[in-house]
């Protein structure tokens, strides 16, 4: 022990000063670790726009195709379909598709059969409950179920018993709180959809 | 301590070889503290002599650790972390490595079994107050395993890349998804990918077979230091060390680890492996409740099953996630308000009233508030399935019974706990099937007594008429 006093303050300092340089340097460390968990830059890519022919699609059927990973429906809705989307208002949570607008409906399809005006009949929505992200079992047929007396044709999902009706509006009082997301879609020709895009032009 | 200062190691067992046996561990035990760690955690590790039946869970769940990091390497020597060929590869495991399948079901089972050996030692804690002080950090750290396995299996269960795997893990991530604001980018991060895929499988296969490993080791070691520091509890829930014989210093009612418990615990293991054996070799799915028979289908992102639940163990808490429906909420709303009412009227601190009556009122506000601020049943069901599983850390604050076991507690808690485990088997067997009405108000009473248990317990431990601890354990000789 030299005969200099020890410094206590000094000392002290001296320690908080490499704690906190420390400190920034652990928590810059971690950067790289969770930056590396991200989407990469491929997955990122990977989410072009895909074509999907119409053509063959008779009425009340429905066509999947895959966008992004997810299923995307396309439903040629009958007229007896679109009457019950009609009735079917006081039902649903969302007549309007008025939450999150941006996010879930895209303008041309806040309307109530959550289509573009010119072909109503067509419905395009992503197939994935918008509670835990489980893909809807189609239940079109009318008439008692055991999860809604009064049916009028929609989608069911099966994991946690939510409700969708045939424009992909969700029933109230149900786990899954919103619609079914309509992406974003536009008409190549009468029977192409492209779905993954809805700019205008070319 | 300089090597020449400890004493040399003597034997007797060893006959001929005793000298240089002797020799040897000396050699090592002056440079490792081998011995001491040879006394302190068994031949000198004093346990209460009244352990029954509910005390082999203990050893068990280690025996459980081991056979699956034992089986789960020699299963990834054939698993391939692919999307496009991890089911493949299983099914490869199953058909053509020799004994392949045996490896996979021991390891299948193996996980079911975890969570049998694992919820029988909870309950080992819970009727016998092993959480009790001076034990908190013992239950504490148990409970930390308790999660850290959840996650093993979570993460185990989507490798074999079937459809449950995919589709429970497209559930399971999304529940994040409910967080406000951070959510959807959480969720994201987890998956590294828009949707559960590739990027995903890889990840979970790290998280499955190193990350969690390690840290349930971890954990494990501090469970047990932990337990050996302040010595074991047992049935009667009395101090062992409060009697401690003059001359040795070692309780008069405890006995070393070491015959007598390695020995027990041995036949413990043998019973065990008969039991599990059978199951193992007759019926490894257990009629889908190990593995589901969904999970034979290889993974589809387009479609999922008509019917999907998570595996048997998770099933109380899948049911309490469902309970949150919008119609749930006002008499979730009405619970909590009738809590902080209880609460007023109890002599808590006035600290604490204020501060459990912003809790409560923010709360509220969340569930019932202007329709801009309200969260969803969904964030609320998330939520509530998170405080299902974490209420059990508060148990030894929540618990105020003069006594610790359930041998001298009064009528309320026995009916109390005894209730509760009907509940849980309810909550479980309900989360197996898929949802209805009925069912749903059936889950949701459940739900609301699974809390009851523990957020009433400071009332009913204090309000019943206990039995006399006795002062030393209840022991008789065989």
């Amino acid at each position: 022990m030299p005969d200099k006093e020890l410094d206590e303050g000094k000392r002290r300092l001296l320690i908080a000063a490499t704690g906190v340089a420390g400190g920034i340097a652990s928590v810059a460390t971690a950067v790289p670790f969770v930056a590396s968990m991200l989407p990469s830059e491929r997955a990122k890519a990977a989410g072009a726009p895909v074509e999907a022919d119409i053509g063959a699609l008779g009425p009340g059927e429905k066509l999947t195709v895959e966008w992004r990973g997810q299923p995307v429906w396309i439903v040629r809705r009958t007229k007896e379909m679109l009457d019950s989307i009609k009735s079917s208002d006081d039902k649903v949570a969302d007549p309007k598709s008025a939450r999150k607008p941006g996010e879930l409906t895209p303008e041309y399809a806040r309307n109530e059969f959550r289509s573009r005006s010119d072909k109503s009949e067509i419905l395009v929505v992503v197939g994935i409950c918008s509670h835990l992200g489980c893909s809807p079992q189609d239940k079109f047929k009318t008439g008692p179920e055991a999860f809604e007396a009064d049916w009028k044709g929609g989608f069911y999902c099966p994991c946690h018993g939510s409700l969708f009706d045939l424009a992909g509006r969700v029933y109230k009082n149900k786990p899954a709180p919103d619609n079914l997301k309509v992406p974003p879609y536009k008409y190549l020709s009468d029977t192409k959809i492209l779905i993954g895009d809805d700019s205008k032009g070319a | 301590m300089a090597a020449a200062e400890k004493q040399p190691v003597t034997i007797t067992w060893a006959g001929p070889l005793n000298t240089p046996m002797s020799g040897l561990l000396t050699w090592v035990d002056q440079r490792f503290p081998m011995m001491s760690l040879w006394k302190d955690h068994l031949a000198e590790y004093y346990a209460p002599k009244n352990f029954n039946f509910w005390y082999y869970f203990g050893s068990l769940a280690i025996f459980v650790l081991v056979l699956q990091i034992a089986t789960g390497i020699f299963l990834v020597m054939h698993y391939k972390p692919d999307a496009a060929l991890a089911f493949a590869s299983v099914e490869y495991i199953m058909r053509d490595v020799p004994l392949g399948w045996l490896m996979r079901y021991m390891h299948s089972t193996g996980a079911s079994f975890f969570f049998i050996v694992v919820y029988l030692h909870m309950f080992r804690g819970l009727m016998y107050g092993s959480y009790r002080k001076p034990r908190e950090l013992v239950w504490i750290f148990g409970m930390i395993i308790y999660l850290s396995l959840m996650a093993e299996a979570f993460f185990g269960y989507l490798l074999p890349w079937g459809q449950m795997s995919y589709w429970g893990a497209q559930v399971i991530v999304n529940l994040f998804d409910a967080i406000p604001v951070i959510g959807p980018e959480l969720s994201q991060w987890i998956r590294g990918d828009y949707v559960v895929s590739d990027a995903t499988l890889n990840r979970f296969f790290s998280f499955h077979v190193i990350a969690i490993p390690l840290v349930l080791l971890g954990l494990v070691a501090a469970h047990i230091m932990a337990l050996h520091e302040v010595g074991s509890n047992n049935p009667d829930g009395v101090e062992i060390k409060k009697h401690k014989d003059p001359k040795t210093g070692h309780p008069v009612d405890g006995i070393p680890f070491h015959p007598y418990y390695t020995v027990k615990d041995t036949l413990g293991v043998v019973a065990f492996l008969i039991l599990f054996c059978l199951i193992l070799f007759f019926m490894p799915e257990f009629g889908g409740y190990f593995l589901e028979y969904n999970n034979f289908i290889p993974a589809d992102s387009l479609k999922t099953p008509p019917h999907i639940a998570p595996v048997w163990y998770f099933t109380p808490y899948y049911s309490i996630l469902r309970a949150c429906t919008e119609d749930f909420m006002i008499f979730l709303a009405l619970g909590i308000a009738a809590y902080v009412v209880l609460i007023w009227r109890s002599r808590a601190t006035f600290g604490f009233k204020f501060a459990a009556t912003l809790i409560g009122a923010v709360l509220i506000f969340f569930m019932k508030g202007p329709d801009k601020v309200v969260l969803d049943p969904k964030v609320w069901g998330v939520v509530l399935m998170g405080c299902a599983t974490l209420i059990f850390f508060l148990l030894p604050w929540l618990d105020q019974s003069p006594v610790k076991s359930i041998r001298y507690k009064g009528p309320l808690t026995k009916s109390a706990m005894a209730l509760f485990v009907v509940v849980f088997f309810i909550l479980g067997y309900l989360g197996t099937l898929s949802v209805t009405e009925g069912r749903t108000i059936i889950g949701q009473i459940c739900t609301f007594l699974y809390f009851a248990f523990f957020l009433l317990m400071p009332w009913y431990t204090r309000m019943e008429k206990t039995k006399p601890e006795p002062d030393r354990v209840v022991w008789k000789a065989h």
